[in-house]
């Protein structure tokens, strides 16, 4: 299949890695945390690469220390939405930064239908393109 | 792994972090220990011991209840070392005392020598009070509480005044929803952080005696006696040599007369009222020395407190001679 080549959404880091285990994910949070990061969770159930506003999980976390807090809160994430695509990320505040800096998948439906390509016959011969998925035709909250 | 997969194929699990792979070289070193010497050694757990020993003056009882826990976390280490399973020791605490004696000091002792031993993995300390764990409406605290628990993961959480978490009086108080949720984290995150209570003696009885569950959950209770004038002197000497500036030898004799009758005036509050008398007599010291505009002062007399400084206090006018 063309649209779907690995069988899973690849968006952000490590995504054409094998699933990171908790332990993983926890040396990733720490190594941004070393950076000064602020760690979020956000969920989504529609992974259109051009979504880039998914949900918040809670508030940002700022000034923790340890990996152990935004992993408690990862558990929490997944055990509300199972079946959700879930991020993490890392904001960046420095002063001309100001923007995420880390941000990676750490919960994803257990089947990824990927995306389709529509095609539409405009003007004669001209082709418009774009993409949508399959897991969203159903409603919100439904999906998956 | 040796060949490629493609990602999603799950047929192939991911290689296991290794677990020396996550701790720090001194970890590695401490996990061959097998001697009491080579953990203290390695841990420089007895620099912070000799560290509470010099710089806290008195409390005993403290000092050998901490040295008790350090060695049993030191025995444990072995243990752990020569594969002798033990169960996480329970390392939550219960700090009881009256005001200034030393309690927070402590935790933040504490929170060094359970880093060192490898027990909290980044020995910070997160105070806290009641206003920083109960929200104002419904909803409100369980984020809040969390969001707490979640900066103090890896470190020593220290709630100061504890027993205001639990109001009887008020049967929709939102606190008891903190507690439950500060019972959750204490039992299922053992390994990530430990709390440590600290309040009034009699308030705490009250409050462990209203929840069962919090007093169970807790192996060491602490408690910190009140400091004798003399100790007392030695804080006061201690902070003033902090802050270069002594004593003069009529000076120590007054304020050691001062201790004696602060000690028996109401809301006396240990080393913080030493703290508060020695910066009024720094006060007096600075107007002394302003009324006279023509002197030449030199670092002696800046630095010095003299008897009038201690002896114009309120104390001792107030007690009849």
């Amino acid at each position: 299949m063309m649209t779907n080549p690995t069988g899973r959404l690849t968006q952000g880091q490590f995504s054409f890695l094998p699933a990171l285990t908790d332990a993983e994910i926890a040396m990733q949070i720490d190594y941004g945390l070393k950076k000064g990061y602020a760690w979020s969770i956000e969920y989504t159930d529609d992974p259109h690469p051009r979504n880039t506003f998914w949900e918040m999980f809670g508030m940002p976390m700022f000034d923790l220390s340890d990996a152990a807090g935004v992993i408690m809160e990862m558990q929490a994430c997944r055990k509300a939405f199972p079946q959700h695509y879930i991020r993490l990320m890392a904001f960046d505040s420095t002063r001309g930064v100001e923007s995420v800096a880390m941000s990676f998948i750490v919960n994803r439906p257990a089947d990824e239908p990927g995306f389709m390509l529509l095609r539409q016959e405009v003007d004669g011969r001209s082709m418009r393109y774009t993409t949508r998925g399959y897991g969203t035709e159903k409603p919100e909250t439904k999906r998956y | 792994m040796s060949d490629y997969s493609i990602p999603g194929v799950r047929a192939q699990t991911p290689a296991p972090v290794a677990a020396a792979d996550t701790t720090d070289a001194k970890a590695v070193v401490l996990g061959q220990a097998r001697s009491v010497g080579e953990v203290l050694a390695q841990s420089q757990v007895e620099d912070v011991l000799a560290e509470l020993d010099r710089d806290l003056v008195g409390l005993a009882p403290v000092k050998a209840r901490i040295r008790d826990i350090a060695a049993l976390l030191v025995i444990d280490k072995l243990r752990t070392n020569l594969g002798l399973v033990s169960e996480a020791p329970s390392l939550h605490m219960n700090f009881v005392g009256n005001p200034g004696t030393g309690k927070t000091t402590v935790a933040m002792r504490m929170a060094q020598i359970l880093h060192r031993l490898g027990y909290v993995r980044k020995g910070h300390l997160v105070a806290v009070t009641r206003d920083d764990l109960v929200g104002q409406y419904i909803g409100h605290t369980a984020p809040k509480t969390r969001e707490v628990l979640k900066k103090a993961m890896g470190g020593v959480l220290f709630i100061d005044e504890a027993y205001y978490l639990y109001r009887p009086e008020n049967e929709r108080d939102y606190g008891q929803e903190a507690i439950e949720i500060l019972l959750q984290v204490m039992e299922n995150q053992r390994d990530d952080l430990v709390v440590i209570l600290a309040g009034y003696k009699d308030r705490m009885d009250t409050f462990f005696q209203s929840n069962p569950g919090m007093s169970s959950r807790i192996a060491h209770h602490l408690d910190f006696p009140d400091y004798a004038v003399d100790e007392l002197m030695q804080i006061g000497q201690k902070m003033l040599a902090q802050q270069n500036y002594v004593l003069e030898p009529d000076a120590e004799a007054v304020f050691h007369r001062y201790l004696g009758l602060r000690v028996q005036q109401p809301h006396f509050a240990n080393a913080r009222s030493v703290r508060n008398a020695l910066d009024r007599a720094r006060l007096r010291q600075a107007s002394r020395l302003f009324a006279d505009r023509d002197r030449q002062l030199s670092a002696d007399d800046l630095r010095t407190l003299a008897a009038q400084d201690i002896a114009s206090s309120r104390v001792f006018q107030q007690t009849p001679a």
